[in-house]
């Protein structure tokens, strides 16, 4: 396949303009103007349309196969959630902030006000901000708040505990927060050492940061045994809300003792987040800590209107612009409404059922370095198909072959050649079935003919892409 | 004659004299795979022991390095900066990443010796 620049003819138009007669003023100084012409291709619209097309039937996704990244990367999106969102595209942004703009749009600011009374029954917490604009901003967004509640209450802390089997963004936005960083490991039974948990505990200790389940798929049982200890020092105990997927109507954190919490609606709520964006990361949080969060902030007054709250004191201040991305919460509310209660009881129940039928059917072909019921997702260790010179990468390669997106390779790095499938509720017994036969197949063939997994993928327009080399060597160029 | 000795998180360092030099272990660079990227402290940086010295990056994972011991970083191995797979040629010899002035020899009890280490990866 030709690149576009490939296909460019000098002078080729998709669209002609008229000359300008307009005389052309210089606004802009010299040095900032072009010598010379961008190098852009010139192509015709139909070259252009055809070109694009070609691309995208090479792109590999969930609406054409099978794709185990689960909820953490992007599950299933319903298409009518996407309508949900262009209902709202004519409003203005700057509507609600124009004085006495708030009578125009109830509707809008009525809806961001419901997504957060949902948010906060889902996960128990007393307040919600809707500003965050994806997951890790949600964390700096809620370790701010931790900072400024210890802060308003006098309190110096100084760390930030967080075990090895958490988000690699945990630890990353606590330490931009300008906290120390604790790191407490995973104990042989795949949930944090309870043990050097509480010798890592200390009166300086700001928060507890816990992604559960965490990402070996486990959902810690000692939850509230460790939340009390957190809080017997004075800390506060944020959950990474991630892997929500798992536990929707299940268990509420804001239950079993997590003060604050953030959600990740591109993964949890039907809303896509493939290619880096726009995602969504309300922050739920207890009463305590309700005066930090960001302003302005949408409430309802005596008459049921909805209506600006003004800027209080002690707000950690804006975190986005307007509300975050409102067209992500657009369609995480239709999601949560149109599913219900019992809809979203139902997704979890079926995102757990699924991982498990698929680490029982694996179990006898591939590792399971921790061998219990595991949540929304189950992790292997392909070190059974190491023996035989095997790597997780080659059989992830395999998988191209026979139309199957890799599964998560080499996390989490606490697991050896680490496998992390993830199905979703979204996918039929048959399709998991093929799924699982292929998985069985390149476990087989690891031990008959580990040569043919070394040189896989053959199918595809280009083999194996030489990782280390693209790594190394990052000279990108662009032909003129 | 140089003496080395090893941390449980796969450094090693070399001593001679006061200074030291401070790498990954062979087992560690083969376990990380193709090393693509090293990132090294500046000289004259103080580091105590087991706190964090540079961070490694391969096409598996980015990793930590703890170093072995208290000290100042006198220099750093800038061959890293455009051939990092030196670590993988070479992880216990020219792969070394950093030369620390030791600032307590003391310490140096807390790691392990080559015979020490070897066994030590046979419980892994």
């Amino acid at each position: 396949m030709q690149l576009i620049y490939e296909q460019s003819v000098s002078g080729r138009r998709g669209v002609k303009l008229p000359a300008s007669d307009v005389p052309s003023a210089a606004c802009l100084p010299k040095n900032l103007l072009r010598s010379e012409a961008a190098g852009l291709p010139e192509l015709s619209e139909l070259d252009l349309v055809r070109h694009f097309t070609r691309l995208s039937r090479r792109n590999f996704s969930v609406d054409t196969n099978f794709y185990p990244l689960g909820s953490c990367s992007m599950k299933y999106n319903a298409k009518v959630l996407e309508n949900s969102a262009a209902l709202f595209a004519p409003f203005h942004p700057m509507t609600a902030l124009l004085p006495g703009g708030e009578e125009y749009c109830q509707g809008t600011l009525g809806m961001l006000y419901d997504l957060g009374q949902l948010l906060t029954d889902i996960t128990g917490m007393d307040e919600v901000t809707t500003q965050p604009l994806a997951g890790a901003h949600g964390e700096m967004t809620g370790i701010l708040l931790i900072s400024a509640y210890h802060r308003a209450r006098g309190k110096k802390k100084k760390y930030v505990v967080v075990p090895d089997s958490s988000h690699g963004t945990n630890p990353a936005s606590a330490a931009i927060a300008g906290y120390e960083i604790i790191t407490v490991p995973t104990a042989p039974y795949g949930d944090m050492d309870l043990d050097l948990f509480r010798q890592a505990m200390n009166d300086e200790v700001a928060a507890v940061m816990m992604t559960c389940p965490n990402t070996l798929g486990l959902f810690n049982p000692h939850i509230k045994e460790i939340s009390d200890i957190a809080h017997s020092h004075d800390a506060l105990m944020y959950y990474d809300g991630a892997n929500l997927n798992a536990i929707m109507g299940k268990v509420k954190p804001g239950d079993v003792g997590f003060d604050v919490i953030h959600v990740n609606l591109h993964k949890t709520f039907g809303t896509p987040h493939g290619g880096g964006g726009p995602g969504s990361g309300p922050v739920g949080v207890k009463k305590a800590l309700a005066p930090f969060l960001p302003q302005p902030r949408i409430v309802m007054d005596d008459e049921g209107k909805f209506v600006m709250e003004s800027v209080k004191s002690g707000t950690i201040g804006r975190t986005a612009n307007f509300f975050g991305n409102f067209g992500v919460m657009a369609k995480a509310y239709a999601y949560i409404i149109m599913l219900g209660r019992e809809g979203l009881i139902n997704v979890s129940e079926q995102a757990v059922l699924n991982a498990n039928y698929i680490k029982e059917r694996l179990r006898d072909y591939y590792e399971l370095p921790y061998d219990k019921t595991c949540m929304h997702e189950c992790v292997f260790s392909a070190s059974r198909q190491l023996e035989h010179g095997v790597h997780a990468i080659d059989i992830s390669k395999f998988l191209i072959d026979r139309g199957y997106h890799p599964p998560t390779v080499y996390f989490p790095m606490i697991v050896k050649e680490a496998i992390m499938i993830e199905p979703t509720e979204t996918e039929s017994k048959a399709t998991m079935d093929a799924f699982i036969e292929v998985m069985i197949e390149a476990a087989k063939t690891a031990e008959s003919n580990p040569q043919a997994l070394h040189e896989a993928p053959l199918t595809m327009p280009v083999g194996r892409l030489d990782e280390t080399k693209a790594a190394r060597e990052q000279n990108v160029c662009c032909a003129g | 004659m140089s003496e080395m000795y090893f941390t449980k998180e796969h450094e090693w360092i070399k001593v001679e004299g006061a200074k030291g030099k401070v790498g990954i272990s062979d087992h560690a660079a083969h376990e990380l795979g193709d090393i693509t990227f090293v990132e090294l402290p500046k000289p004259g940086k103080s580091v105590k022991q087991f706190e964090v010295l540079a961070a490694i990056e391969s096409v598996k994972a980015a990793s930590d390095i703890y170093s072995p011991v208290s000290g100042k970083v006198l220099t750093v191995n800038t061959v890293m900066d455009t051939a990092p797979e030196i670590v993988n040629e070479s992880a216990e010899e020219k792969g070394w990443m950093v030369e620390l002035e030791i600032s307590d020899a003391g310490e140096l009890e807390k790691l392990m010796t080559k015979g020490q280490y070897d066994e030590y990866l046979k419980t892994l």
